[in-house]
């Protein structure tokens, strides 16, 4: 191991944090700018050209406010609870590729961070860690709405992460490895989210889940919890759970991108033409960039239009219908992929009975929801 | 079972947020662009004057007995030919309204004899002290239109001898 490739690695997770970082602070502003148009309103537009230094003056209040520290507080728990929920947000986009490897300066440069074969195992591991913080933050500051909020979000993540956790393996059976590399290619000709399109769906609710994000945003109802687990941060250490949270999206963007969205490949219909990431490796960057864009745009867009689901609903949806829904995923791609091996049309045998089960899952649920039970009695 | 219906409803409500982005928004941007008020509104109180440049007022004190917060404050004094604010033989030598006490019920106005005292249209009513709080009559008073003298003015004699002029009934 030469200094180099220390100094490469280096640079490279100093400037992925600092995206990250950069891209949290500007994320809260995308949000606030697309959920205020949304609202016919014109949002932050004060601060700089639209509102662009805006979340530089949130910044500067934040570090600004004072900080409590409530008197009855777990006081060592709560100074580290807003630390163990932000760290796993950033270390969490270690294992994704940002686009394939190029030469330059005389050496073959990768541009990612680690490229570990159980890429898609140590994403699932990190982002459980989070819920640990949040427990934390949510015992240690000795409020009952605190405390309420923190026990919402870990039998919620807990309930959501099986549904993320086996539309994980549907794709790593496509793909035929762990490794987000070998997955992305694994891409090159048509994407996870066509091939398996209920996986994909999914993925997406469940990821919502997993943010606490609209509409499943249980932990953080501002109406029942006044703010679930942070009631009692303020200045500095809720900026830390308001960044976990922003970063936490990014990531999970890029990690949606990569294993559904083709990742930093190019779109298939691009193949092989002058815009391919073969041509110019720093094209992967850029269309990672959009990908992730877009999926954001669809995180705020379903926080704009759906209210947030009753905690009851949201558990029996997590159990009875994302679990065996996903568990229908994974067995179907199973299946899909041995009958490719005798004829490699019947690969779309995966798209059309998932598709098919996902529909009779909505229907089942929307049937269930639409029963009336006092007609039992 | 209903397979198609669910994902209309979906889309309906998705469509119906996604088309709000391409909508003009409704923000009135204040301290640049303000608010249109409506024709009766009730906003700060302006003094009126006559087209000659004496004051409406006579100081007599009737929005002071009709306001029902008590906010009005009148003193007044005695006109002369050489010293002439408002037609007839009194004028307001004091006026203040105390802003915090106004509820904006527009009292004054009705009891007004003359039509001196207007609510206007100015909502931007803030203040740092209770004390700035309190608007005297330099503040109320409407400006001297142009080409006339201010007040006080020098008068001839037995002009101005009627307090309250001759009006019509209010026609909107």
């Amino acid at each position: 191991m030469d200094w180099a490739l220390i100094l490469e690695w280096v640079i490279k997770s100093f400037i992925l944090v600092m995206v990250l970082l950069t891209g949290f602070a500007y994320l809260t502003w995308y949000e606030r700018k697309v959920l205020s148009r949304m609202q016919v309103r014109f949002g932050p537009n004060r601060a700089g050209i639209f509102g662009l230094l805006q979340p530089i003056a949130d910044a500067v209040k934040l570090i600004f406010k004072e900080e409590l520290i409530p008197d009855q507080a777990e006081k060592i728990l709560f100074i580290i609870a807003p630390i163990v929920t932000v760290v796993p947000a950033v270390v969490i986009t270690a294992t994704v590729p940002w686009g394939p490897s190029f030469q330059a300066f005389g050496r073959t440069i990768n541009l990612y961070i680690a490229n570990v074969d159980v890429g898609v195992l140590y994403v699932t591991a990190i982002a459980s860690i989070a819920v640990y913080g949040i427990v934390l933050a949510g015992w240690s500051s000795n409020n009952k709405y605190a405390m309420l909020g923190g026990l919402r979000s870990t039998a919620q993540m807990v309930s959501y992460e099986l549904a993320l956790g086996l539309s994980f393996v549907a794709v790593i059976l496509l793909a035929g490895s762990m490794n987000m590399i070998a997955i992305v290619e694994a891409q090159k000709n048509m994407w996870f989210a066509v091939l398996q399109p209920t996986g994909a769906v999914v993925f997406l609710i469940a990821t919502l889940a997993e943010l606490n994000r609209a509409p499943f945003d249980m932990p953080e109802a501002e109406q029942e919890l006044t703010a679930g687990y942070h009631v009692e941060y303020s200045g500095m250490k809720f900026a830390l759970f308001f960044m976990a949270e922003y970063t936490k999206m990014i990531a999970i963007s890029a990690i949606s991108a990569t294993i559904f969205f083709g990742g930093y490949r190019e779109f298939w219909f691009l193949k092989d033409t002058f815009l391919s990431v073969d041509k110019f490796a720093l094209l992967g960057p850029v269309y990672m960039f959009l990908k992730i864009i877009v999926l954001l745009f669809g995180m705020i867009w379903v926080r704009a239009t759906l209210p947030r689901i009753r905690y009851d609903r949201l558990m029996s949806f997590g159990w009875k219908a994302m679990l065996p829904l996903s568990l229908a995923v994974v067995l179907v791609s199973a299946v899909g992929i041995v009958l490719a091996q005798i004829n490699q049309y019947l690969i779309y045998f995966i798209p059309l009975v998932s598709g098919f089960l996902g529909f009779v899952t909505i229907g089942l649920v929307d049937r269930s929801l639409r029963r009336k039970v006092y007609e039992a009695r | 079972m209903r397979l198609v219906e669910p994902f209309k409803e979906l889309a309906n409500g998705l469509w119906t947020t996604l088309k709000m982005i391409a909508e003009k928004p409704v923000t009135i941007q204040y301290p640049e662009e303000k608010r249109q008020v409506s024709k009766r509104f009730r906003g700060r109180h302006e003094l009126k004057r006559y087209d000659n440049g004496l004051e409406k007022c006579i100081g007599c004190a009737l929005c002071a007995a009709a306001c029902p917060a008590d906010a009005i404050f009148v003193e007044s004094s005695e006109n002369t030919d050489e010293e002439r604010y408002s037609p007839g033989d009194r004028y307001a030598s004091t006026y203040e309204i105390n802003m915090m006490r106004c509820i904006y019920c527009g009292f004054c106005e009705d009891a007004c004899p003359t039509e001196a005292i207007v609510l206007g249209d100015n909502y931007e009513l803030t203040f740092l002290n209770r004390h700035d709080a309190i608007y005297n009559k330099d503040m109320l008073i409407d400006p001297v239109p142009a080409g006339v003298l201010a007040t006080p003015q020098v008068t001839e004699p037995g002009v101005f001898t009627r307090s309250v002029p001759e009006m019509k009934d209010p026609q909107d």
